[in-house]
């Protein structure tokens, strides 16, 4: 063995304490770094599939809603026919239909097409200038039901029994097309969302995979010095949980922030025709609260599972160090 | 502190890289390990800091049987051990303290508690002025010292070392190897893999020599 003196001369650099020059050590900064280009990758990532899952969300929920207004619009309405009988006095038969229309329970407005209004439903197909007086021209009468469920089976009865010519048509077979429409938009957007939640869960474990694997360094030297399982994993778990977060609010308030504005410029055109014809088809394009909720849910579910991958990798990652 | 009896180790199916080893490291005691590349030195290394298990054999560190142990327990007894790795394994996004200090934060200590502990650590090996830097922009020599710091600053009873010198120049082996003689007479058990003789010639210790997955002890 050599000579302790000189030893330690040679070692007077490694051992002789030095003075830090007004440095403070601050121990804070986070076991997994925060900024990395694979973690941004996968922020931008999360954020475009929650973008893209949200406006699936938000399409399917106004396509939801306006079926269902198309749907019960037409199911809060029934119309009379009265059609002119030889012998009998069409305005007086109205009147009567009207009457016992307003008799009926549950029945709101009762509105009679007059003679002109019936004409002019009639202009499409025979032009306008047409003397209709020789016409058996049947008049309509439209019986609003603002609750809508209401049994119709006593007035068709009384108007059968107590007006000529009167028949009361409550749109069943529309509505029975109307519906299966519906549903089959509403299945299909549903399909499509299911879809396009399944690929951005997809897409984020695989991204956050990704992301992860640079971080296997970190998690071995974690490893070797002693952390546990729980520890390793938690560390990763906060830090890829904030990434989905951040990815999650940008993608999904950007969605959130196009059906708002969706919602205002709608707003704009109404009274206009085109933006009647719009609002008919598809609502005011307000998402409403519950769509609002769903892509907040949504965002929460991307974070949460990015935050499980994260975890899941770690676990495995240990596996294979051990 | 550290028992073999009758070890053997296989990856998967493969053929034993590690064979019948029976030999014991005491505590306070310093060895050399050694032989050719490929006779099973990381294994025997990987076996001793827990991060492998033996296929067959009875392996007792610090009085427990490493079979019978979860986990969590391994993580724990891993604590009483340090490791200095070949390639220092310093986190590149941690200043020299903060890879200094990161085993006591993984024990869940207040960064107060053990700061005066670090910086002094630090002093010692010499990194007193480094400790703000970040490890890309440490010398070999620095990585290397602040690697053994991380390994000793939770005063391990073990210190395990994988070619400390392998990276550094002559001048600063012998330096590292001062320290660990130094941390050996303060009473930590030290084992040094090696392929460097001329660093063992530097020091009169027991040496381990494994030779196709067989050791023999030379004391």
């Amino acid at each position: 063995m050599t000579d302790t003196r000189t030893d330690l001369q040679i070692d007077e650099e490694l051992m002789t304490p030095r003075t830090m020059a007004g440095y403070m050590p601050i121990g804070d900064t986070p076991i997994v770094p925060k900024r990395s280009i694979a973690g941004r990758a996968l922020v931008a990532v999360v954020a475009i599939m929650t973008f893209l899952a949200s406006l699936t969300t938000g399409a399917v929920m106004l396509v939801r809603s306006s079926a269902v207004e198309w749907q019960s619009d037409v199911a809060r309405e029934v119309t009379i026919q009265v059609r002119p009988v030889d012998g009998k006095n069409l305005d007086a038969e109205v009147e009567r239909a009207v009457e016992l229309a307003r008799a009926a329970s549950g029945v709101g407005e009762v509105r009679a097409y007059s003679k002109e209004e019936s004409a002019r439903l009639l202009e499409p197909w025979l032009g306008s200038g047409l003397s209709f007086e020789e016409l058996p021209v049947p008049r309509m009468i439209v019986v609003k039901l603002p609750s809508g469920g209401v049994d119709l089976a006593p007035l068709k009865k009384a108007l059968a029994e107590k007006v000529a010519g009167a028949s009361l048509d409550d749109h069943r077979a529309w509505i029975d097309r109307m519906r299966t429409m519906a549903q089959t938009t509403i299945a299909g957007g549903i399909g499509l969302l299911i879809l396009m939640l399944v690929a951005t869960v997809l897409s984020v474990i695989f991204a956050t995979r990704g992301a992860m694997a640079t971080n296997r360094p970190i998690v071995e030297v974690l490893h070797f010095i002693g952390a546990k399982s729980g520890f390793i994993a938690g560390q990763f778990q906060r830090h890829f949980l904030m990434l989905g977060l951040e990815g999650g609010v940008i993608g999904g308030g950007l969605a959130m922030l196009l059906f708002g504005v969706a919602g205002i410029v709608s707003g704009w055109g109404v009274g206009t025709a085109s933006g009647e014809q719009v609002a008919t088809l598809f609502g005011s394009f307000a998402l409403g609260w519950g769509g609002y909720l769903a892509i907040v849910a949504q965002i929460i579910l991307v974070a949460v599972v990015t935050a499980i991958a994260s975890r899941r990798t770690v676990n495995r990652t240990l596996e294979t160090v051990e | 502190m550290v028992r073999f009896e009758n070890v053997g180790l296989r990856y998967g199916l493969g053929p034993e890289v590690l064979r019948d080893l029976n030999f014991a490291i005491e505590p306070r005691s310093f060895q050399f390990l050694t032989g050719p590349s490929g006779a099973g030195k990381t294994s025997l290394l990987r076996l001793l800091f827990l991060s492998l298990r033996p296929t067959r054999g009875l392996l007792t560190v610090f009085n427990h049987d490493t079979s019978t142990l979860s986990k969590d327990s391994l993580a724990t007894l891993r604590r009483r051990i340090g490791i200095v790795f070949q390639d220092f394994r310093l986190l590149d996004h941690m200043t020299t303290y903060e890879n200094v200090a990161l085993p006591f934060r993984v024990m869940g200590k207040d960064e107060a508690s053990y700061r005066n502990e670090v910086v002094e650590l630090l002093h010692w090996v010499g990194l007193g002025d480094r400790m703000g830097a970040l490890p890309p922009v440490l010398s070999g020599g620095e990585k290397q010292r602040a690697a053994i710091a991380r390994a000793v600053i939770a005063r391990p009873q073990l210190l395990l070392a994988d070619e400390p010198t392998g990276n550094v120049d002559p001048n600063l082996g012998q330096r590292l190897l001062r320290l660990f003689i130094e941390l050996n007479k303060s009473g930590t058990t030290v084992l040094i893999a090696t392929h460097d003789i001329s660093l063992m010639d530097q020091y009169d210790c027991r040496r381990l020599v494994l030779h196709e997955g067989r050791l023999h002890a030379y004391d």
